[in-house]
């Protein structure tokens, strides 16, 4: 495993940019530029490098779609949230439609948020192409093949002509796809969902996401432990802060960055990066919960630093 | 090692742990609390924590927390935090717990917002000033 690209970092319902903050961000630029001059496009940039991100940049609106680069010829992905749309053209722009391709597909569960994006996967219309979806539900076929029955879609399932799979994966049992080994565990959320641990070559990647955990239960905080011991990244639901959490929004399926920097620090993982984000929240407001949960981090470490980050639509962790 | 005192002043219960509230201590914190829960809810009072020596506070210790508000509540008693050291408070902020409970710099702050008779048993507990 390489690199890791984040193609659909937002919670439950994507969401863009507004005019209005597209303007405010441009005011800030603006007045920060006030009585420089610029000799250059590169002066430019460097300049607009040199801002803070949710003034320079945005967190992006997709749903949850995350790539995980291998090194292999195959596509591994998780989640086929909205961010798959965009992942797809990046394959076709890449490859072309004329040489099939392998895609494996790994599902936290089938909430909509998750699937809205494979009826605009492109390469899965492509004949040649082989996709494997991976999945501990029972109903992952069905639910993906639902979604794009009448009414709710004009194009059937059936319209989907490359080779589709789909593989159950048994809860807590390793799995070899490729070069790696790929073990699932149950999640609390409606319906369930499930966490991936990815292994190859040394490197651990954990992809937990739409995962409520319960603050009383010892056994089950040591098992989240356990999954996420020594990875190299945790790629972890920190929807709510914790007083949300466990008070207005409890059953709502979703976890907070405290709660994820107490497991990742447990687990002597070495980055935390923050995901599913909040569609009520906008770049300041992630931004704002990045810098807190680097300050928690901060104050509570007692090992190795933890690296913290907030994954944005189009950011790549180098593994 | 977790350890909690407690004293009454009229309708409100002061109670001040010290030590860590972690993972490890927090169902003995919790459980610390359950009859001074019971206590300030039968007077319809309040609970005060004095926080002065609690050196940390985990999510399972702030869950904690949160029951006992929610029973207070339902009782028809308050709670408060007070005397934070500057991690713990930082936890709160950070947490949101501080939009959720009363933070009061002081127990004595919180006391007087509370009971008129408790603040005044409290002031009558407190040793002369020295001369």
């Amino acid at each position: 495993m390489r690199r890791i690209r984040f193609w659909g970092t937002r919670g439950s319902l994507p969401v863009a940019l507004t005019a209005a903050a597209v303007r405010q961000k441009i005011v800030t630029a603006l007045r920060g530029a006030s009585g420089r001059t610029f000799a250059s496009d590169a002066d430019i940039g460097r300049y607009v490098d040199g801002l803070a991100f949710p003034v320079a940049g945005t967190y992006g609106g997709s749903t949850s779609c995350v790539e995980i680069e291998t090194g292999g010829p195959d596509h591994v992905l998780c989640d086929l949230g909205s961010g798959v749309r965009a992942f797809g053209q990046a394959a076709l722009a890449r490859h072309g439609p004329a040489l099939p391709q392998t895609y494996h597909i790994f599902m936290s569960h089938v909430h909509w948020d998750h699937i809205m994006g494979l009826p605009f996967f492109t390469p899965a219309y492509i004949p040649g192409n082989r996709i494997f979806i991976y999945g501990s539900h029972r109903w992952l076929e069905s639910a993906l093949r639902r979604q794009q029955d009448e009414p709710s879609f004009p194009v059937d399932f059936s319209y989907l002509r490359a080779s589709i799979e789909f593989v159950h994966l048994e809860p807590g049992k390793p799995h070899a796809v490729g070069d790696m080994t790929v073990t699932t565990m149950l999640q609390r959320h409606a319906g369930d969902s499930y966490g991936y641990r990815f292994e190859a070559n040394g490197r651990s990647i954990v992809y937990t996401t739409d995962s409520e955990h319960q603050l009383g239960d010892l056994a089950q905080t040591e098992s989240f432990a356990t999954f996420f011991r020594d990875a190299d990244v945790v790629i972890f639901d920190a929807m709510y802060s914790l007083a949300d959490a466990v008070s207005i929004r409890a059953d709502w399926g979703h976890s907070s960055n405290v709660v994820a920097v107490e497991l990742c620090q447990m687990a002597g993982v070495r980055h935390l990066c923050l995901f599913h984000h909040e569609p009520a929240f906008d770049d300041h407001a992630i931004d704002g919960v990045l810098a807190d949960t680097r300050r928690l981090e901060e104050i509570t470490r007692t090992g190795d630093p933890l690296r913290v980050t907030a994954a944005y639509d189009g950011m790549e962790i180098e593994l | 090692m977790l350890e909690t005192s407690s004293r009454q002043f009229a309708d409100v219960v002061v109670a001040a742990p010290t030590g860590r509230i972690d993972h490890q201590s927090a169902a003995q914190f919790e459980a610390a609390l359950a009859p001074l829960v019971q206590g300030a809810c039968s007077g319809k009072g309040a609970l005060v924590l004095d926080f002065s020596g609690v050196e940390y506070i985990s999510s399972v210790g702030l869950r904690a927390l949160m029951i006992a508000a929610k029973q207070l509540r339902a009782g028809g008693a308050k709670i408060a935090v007070t005397n934070l050291r500057p991690v713990v408070a930082e936890i709160l902020a950070i947490s949101r717990f501080d939009r959720l409970l009363g933070v009061f710099p002081s127990v004595r702050g919180a006391i007087e917002l509370f009971s008129a008779a408790g603040l005044a048993a409290f002031d009558a507990a407190q040793p002369p000033p020295a001369r």
